[in-house]
């Protein structure tokens, strides 16, 4: 698919840190030491960099799960520092899927209801959610498996249900945390065909975070992090 | 997410961990159970007591030796034939009074022989009292003025002596006496733990003779008109002031006995009602102990749930849902099995069981009640949770 012209910014990460305070001591550690970067509408990017890096910090802003503690994170225009918890869960549910290393699908839940699962929480009654699980089931090529329980699915299958999770309420960013982390190299590469395919297909943006250099360079741009900075970001810049 | 919704996915909880879900539900269903059991139990013996003291009538007075006060040691009755002669004067046309004498005496028969309390009476008795007669018929004014030696039996009282043979006509003997048997009663029953049946009446002055005493126990007042029961016990406390000193005697309607033994009955079913409550206390903490269990062993769970974009007050209303369901298949359990075994104590034991129904009904509220107080606590909690570190607990 081409390239619009001017594509619009989905996600605008500026001058961000982020601090924990371990145990009693006052400073805390800085996972993220100022980090600005910004992922066009539909764009595929990884971001890459070795364990304390700051991946996973990064992802759970990026995810709107946790706020910046200096500097913003715009998703979608919406600065979420200024979100209340009930705006971000609002926000997660309509505008980010997540595809987890571990799955994390519901055990003893069809793979249908766990796909449904994410409808529950935007208020669509059960009639729809049916509808659009199923719909997005088959859309990864699950059609057939609509009322397997997770435990009677491969790794490959499993993962793929998640992706159908993460899609079904149509959102804007699709964030991958080691997407392939627990597959065998043929099924981590099905599964990353799978994440480009709907990224190219519904201008979905694409955000892989990984420690694997052959699944980063699938990606046309990498953003690499080192401690709590960008090392190297194509677009993004190092922090002064 | 739903109501409807939100019952389901605890229904799913629960039925994902039977074991754990049956067991705290027991808790809660001993509980209830326990409240509805025992608070009937307490209702029975009320009603019993209650019906006791009805069946003798609400137009009834007993006058009876001393004061009337619970705990008060009984006092050696002063009452004559005289008063009950003097009481019949002024109440005529009013009021009907009877008295009593009663001692446990070994009756004899040719046919068989029973301890039994044998009644002293007038003629009054039966219908003050209220003995209707089955066969033959009751003591009258003559048998009392001569002392006649012949006796009414209770329904039990003829069979015991006399198995399946018609007893009238038929002498019994009493204390080395010989009476001739006039009549039979119809069956009456228990009242206040006395066996009415197993009686057996003769005539006041012949149980006198027959005891060697000259006093009358108990004197009973029947009204025409249950209005009539101010003045009549106006006029008996007049007639008797006469005679007694005010503390001597003591006037007692049904109302007054069944104040005094409900007090104590109502007092002793909400201790019953307690005891019950605690057990249900109980069954709350154990509800709340396994909720916080569960939201600990979901933690990923709920962390997915936010990341999919659940709000805290959703979580928190699936795990308060999930709480109150319990309590509430625990209430409905416990309801039925504490209904079920009232009716079957009542049916196939002695002791007396009476379901009341807000006792159900508050068991039920209050185990329902156990489920929110209980379940709040672990339910905030899970709300609470924080997604990142959820996410990421192994």
């Amino acid at each position: 698919m081409a390239e619009v012209a001017a594509p619009a910014t989905i996600i605008a990460v500026d001058a961000v840190t982020r601090s924990y305070r371990l145990g009693t001591r006052e400073e805390g550690v800085q996972a993220l030491r100022g980090v600005s970067f910004t992922v066009a509408a539909g764009e595929f990017v990884a971001i890459v960099g070795p364990s304390g890096s700051g991946k996973s910090t990064l992802l759970n802003l990026l995810g709107a799960l946790d706020r910046p503690t200096t500097g913003s994170v715009r998703l979608d225009g919406r600065d979420v520092a200024t979100l209340s918890d009930t705006q971000l869960a609002r926000l997660r549910n309509a505008e980010i899927g997540f595809v987890f290393q571990q799955f994390h699908l519901l055990a003893r839940t069809s793979a249908l209801d766990n796909v449904a699962l994410p409808l529950v929480y935007a208020g669509v009654g059960r009639g729809e959610r049916v509808g659009r699980a199923r719909a997005a089931l088959e859309a990864v090529g699950l059609g057939h498996r609509l009322d397997h329980h997770p435990t009677e699915l491969s790794g490959g299958e499993q993962q793929r249900v998640a992706i159908a999770r993460a899609l079904v309420t149509g959102p804007r960013i699709l964030l991958a945390d080691e997407p392939t982390g627990n597959l065998d190299t043929a099924t981590g590469d099905e599964v990353m065909g799978l994440l480009e395919r709907l990224n190219t297909d519904r201008d979905t943006a694409l955000i892989v975070i990984t420690h694997d250099p052959e699944v980063a360079s699938r990606a046309p741009r990498q953003i690499r992090l080192r401690d709590g900075l960008v090392v190297d970001g194509d677009r993004g810049r190092v922090a002064p | 997410m739903s109501f409807t919704e939100s019952i389901r996915v605890a229904l799913t909880a629960i039925r994902a961990n039977r074991l754990r879900s049956g067991l705290t539900v027991l808790g809660v269903v001993i509980g209830v159970l326990s409240v509805v059991l025992l608070v009937a139990v307490g209702s029975g013996a009320r009603a019993v007591v209650t019906a006791g003291v009805e069946d003798l009538g609400s137009n009834l007075l007993l006058v009876a030796p001393g004061s009337f006060e619970f705990g008060q040691a009984p006092t050696r009755s002063q009452f004559t034939l005289d008063d009950i002669e003097s009481l019949s004067r002024e109440l005529r046309g009013t009021a009907r009074v009877t008295g009593s004498i009663a001692s446990g005496e070994r009756v004899r028969s040719d046919t068989g022989a029973a301890f039994t309390s044998v009644i002293g009476v007038t003629a009054d008795f039966e219908d003050v009292v209220n003995r209707p007669i089955a066969r033959g018929e009751f003591l009258n004014e003559s048998d009392l003025a001569t002392a006649r030696r012949v006796a009414v039996l209770g329904a039990s009282a003829a069979d015991g002596l006399f198995g399946g043979i018609d007893p009238i006509a038929r002498q019994i003997t009493v204390g080395g006496l010989r009476f001739r048997v006039i009549g039979t009663v119809e069956p009456l029953g228990t009242a206040l733990g006395v066996d009415r049946d197993s009686q057996v009446y003769v005539p006041l002055t012949a149980a006198q003779r027959l005891f060697g005493i000259r006093t009358i126990d108990t004197l009973f007042v029947r009204t025409d008109d249950r209005g009539d029961l101010d003045d009549v016990s106006a006029t008996i406390e007049r007639v008797l002031g006469e005679r007694f000193e005010p503390d001597e005697f003591s006037i007692v309607s049904q109302d007054e006995i069944l104040g005094v033994a409900g007090r104590i009955l109502d007092t002793l079913t909400l201790v019953l009602a307690a005891i019950a409550g605690i057990s249900l206390l109980v069954g709350g903490i154990g509800v709340s102990n396994i909720m916080l269990v569960s939201v600990s062993e979901r933690t990923r769970e709920i962390g997915l749930r936010k990341a999919l974009g659940a709000r805290t007050r959703e979580i928190t209303r699936q795990f308060l849902v999930e709480a109150i369901v319990l309590c509430g298949i625990g209430g409905v359990l416990g309801a039925a099995g504490g209904v079920g075994l009232s009716y079957a104590a009542d049916r196939f034991t002695p002791v007396p069981a009476e379901v009341t129904w807000w006792s159900v009904a508050l068991a039920f509220g209050v185990s329902v009640a156990v489920g929110v107080i209980f379940g709040v606590f672990p339910a905030r909690r899970a709300g609470r949770m924080d997604p990142v570190v959820a996410l990421r607990r192994e």
